[in-house]
């Protein structure tokens, strides 16, 4: 079935086309005038102004790796992070722990801990599925690097973003 | 005394196409500040101070890009056509004074007695570049574009033509100096309160004069492929129309060309309507050469005028569709145009 | 003008004149026409004939053969191509042509007032605009009018034939 619109009936002053032609230039030219004046703000002029300050707490930036307060690594090299990471940029290599080191009732480690940032999708699920609380969504966001070997983020680098969490992060206790 | 001819016209061509280039570059970074700050952004502002080396930066950029040339297209009339889409535009302004006369040397390339005639001979020759890239690129939409530039072209030749006789009636004169000499005599075209304001048949005169203005510079934007008559490089419905297969510097050569033709385009329309290079309580060249360097200075400032118009034009109003573009340039705009004449016939007429 | 202008325009005309006829894809005819054209506005405009140099470029070059581009970009020029050169027709037009400009020749060789050489053009002092203008409202007012009549009935014509039917 085909509808057919209505044409709407214009007056003379309409059908003349150029008051509306008018009135349309002199809306673009407030703008111009504004901007030109200054008056409107609206960017933001990104390397020398930035939104750290504002940005909100569920905001998801670098995942990173974090030590507890007595300077080990969380992580336990479970894999779990791996194994959930929709795109598979996370690549862990666990070992373990020698028996007669100060943690060694953890058992394992991660040796080697990458995560690709050119495959990252920010998606959070490595933070929430981590039993130990070892990994974090942090508020870094500017990951750039020159080659793509540059944009693999190491146990290092992680850590260095990641740093020390004191105590035992509760971030479930709201959802329990 | 020839030779002195030579050496002038040459100093004042190399001197116009040093100043049109620098225009079209600074033209386009215009264009992309103006469509910035109506659109409440920012635009290129990080090349040099407030981004003003911004066109050094594109040329860079466009003359390092690859220069690809697809395999199925016509190969000489490829690359024949953007060279034709350039030139007219330059050439156009040869006959148009853009100043009054410097140490003695009246500020025009060439004083021909054909003038306007000159002008629409040339321009009419800029469908060319355009028809020829459309049909050597052997593709689709280029294609598209071109059928739609040329017949588009040709509808407002008809009107751009018919919009400018009521000036050469007045004038009688074919001459865009002596348009100029009769403005400074008589107030400009579409502004009559400059000079003699008593005289009642030139306000009469004034209202056809603004009707040919309109069409003019309707007509004009419709010549120059300019929003809202930019049908033949439509982005959204051609992919970027005639110059869809086009790259780096032959695209740029296109681009070029189009803004080439607005400026040429906005100084026909200071010549015709604004008084040229005249403005108001300033002085000849032959009281100085300071009054001459005013006023080519006074003729570059109406036509940087102008060009800000045409881009307040283009951000502000939306495409016309192709039927309804092509029913106003026959069936509106004609017609307007050519009632017009009479109009002026009548009053001058009358008048004498 | 100098005579190397004169030389420069004159070739261009006549070589473009035969790439209309040589060329077998018709764009090509139909831009050297157009390069012809304008090589003869040039030499309109060496005889001080502004006027008429310049409608040959806008009414030719601007506005006629657009249009036929325009209608030759539409055809398929693969057909035009591959068209078989008819030699007996060929040599037909060449024949043709040959006994016209041996006519020519013949014809001014001895006509008395071309074989003495012309004095050399006086810079015209008047408007060549002016007297065309002034030419076309006095002496040949009626016909002028005429086709003034004409042209409007025409123009009328594609203004009615445009106009979309009414249902």
């Amino acid at each position: 079935m085909s509808v057919t619109v209505p044409r709407p009936k214009l007056n003379w002053r309409e059908r003349l086309y150029l008051p509306a032609i008018v009135a349309g230039l002199a809306i673009t030219f407030k703008h111009f005038k504004n901007m030109l004046l200054g008056r409107t703000k609206v960017t933001m002029q990104y390397p020398e102004q930035k939104w750290d300050s504002s940005l909100p707490d569920y905001y998801r930036g670098a995942p990173a790796l974090v030590r507890d307060e007595d300077g080990r690594v969380r992580c336990v090299a479970c894999q779990l992070c791996e194994f959930i990471c929709p795109p598979r940029a996370i690549k862990i290599i666990p070992d373990e722990i020698p028996s007669n080191d100060r943690f060694a009732k953890v058992e394992k480690y991660p040796e080697e801990f990458d995560i690709d940032m050119i495959r990252c999708i920010f998606c959070g699920m490595c933070e929430e599925v981590c039993p130990e609380q070892a990994i974090f969504l942090r508020k870094d966001y500017a990951i750039t690097g020159f080659t793509r070997a540059e944009m693999v983020h190491h146990k290092e680098k992680l850590l260095e973003i990641g740093g020390v969490m004191h105590g035992v992060v509760l971030k479930w206790n709201e959802k329990k | 005394m020839d030779s002195f001819l030579i050496i002038t016209s040459l100093l004042k061509i190399v001197a116009i196409l040093f100043l049109i280039l620098s225009m079209v570059s600074y033209a386009v970074y215009a264009e992309r500040r103006v469509s910035a700050f109506i659109q409440d952004r920012l635009g290129p502002n990080r090349v040099g101070p407030a981004g003003l080396f911004q066109p050094i930066a594109d040329m860079f950029k466009l003359l390092l890009k690859e220069d690809f040339t697809p395999r199925n297209v016509n190969t000489f009339y490829y690359w024949l056509a953007p060279c034709l889409a350039v030139m007219p535009a330059i050439i156009t302004i040869a006959v148009v004074p853009f100043g009054s006369t410097l140490f003695g040397v009246p500020m025009v390339i060439a004083d021909v007695n054909v003038g306007i005639l000159f002008v629409f001979a040339i321009a009419s020759l800029g469908v060319y570049g355009i028809v020829l890239a459309g049909w050597a690129s052997n593709s689709k939409y280029p294609f598209l574009g071109g059928i739609r530039s040329s017949s588009q072209m040709i509808s407002y030749e008809l009107s751009l033509g018919l919009a400018v006789i009521p000036i050469f009636l007045l004038v009688g004169n074919l001459r865009l100096t002596s348009v100029v000499r009769y403005q400074i005599e008589h107030g400009w075209f579409i502004a009559p309160f400059i000079g003699d304001w008593t005289n009642p048949w030139k306000w009469l005169l004034t209202i056809p004069m603004i009707i040919s203005f309109i069409v003019f510079a309707i007509a004009i934007f419709a010549e120059t492929n300019r929003l809202p008559f930019d049908l033949p490089e439509a982005e959204q419905e051609l992919a970027g129309g005639y110059n869809t297969e086009y790259s780096s510097m032959k695209f740029a050569l296109f681009f070029l060309g189009e803004y080439a033709a607005m400026i040429t385009g906005s100084a026909i329309m200071v010549t015709l309507f604004f008084g040229g290079w005249h403005f108001p309580g300033i002085p000849d060249g032959s009281r100085g050469w300071v009054f001459g360097l005013i006023n080519i200075a006074v003729f570059f400032a109406k036509v940087a005028a102008l060009i800000f118009v045409f881009m307040w034009v283009r951000w502000t109003l939306p495409r016309f569709r192709y039927d309804q573009l092509m029913r106003l340039g026959w069936l509106f705009f004609f017609e307007i145009a050519l009632v017009n004449i009479f109009i002026v016939a009548a009053i001058l007429s009358l008048a004498h | 003008m100098p005579p190397f202008l004169f030389w420069t325009f004159a070739l261009l005309m006549l070589i473009f004149g035969g790439a209309v006829i040589v060329n077998r894809n018709p764009v090509a005819s139909a831009l050297s026409l157009v390069v012809s054209f304008l090589g003869l506005a040039a030499l309109f405009m060496s005889l001080d004939a502004y006027f008429v140099g310049i409608i040959q470029v806008l009414v030719y070059a601007g506005a006629v053969m657009v249009l036929f581009l325009f209608i030759i970009m539409l055809l398929n020029l693969r057909v035009e191509e591959q068209r078989q050169i008819n030699w007996l027709a060929a040599a037909g037009g060449i024949a043709v042509a040959l006994i016209l400009l041996i006519q020519i020749f013949f014809v001014v060789g001895h006509f008395q007032a071309a074989r003495q050489t012309f004095p050399a053009l006086a810079r015209s002092t008047t408007d060549d605009v002016w007297n065309i203008g002034a030419l076309l409202f006095s002496n040949y007012n009626l016909p002028f009018q005429i086709i003034g009549v004409l042209v409007l009935v025409a123009t009328i014509g594609v203004v009615l034939l445009s106009r979309r039917e009414r249902r």
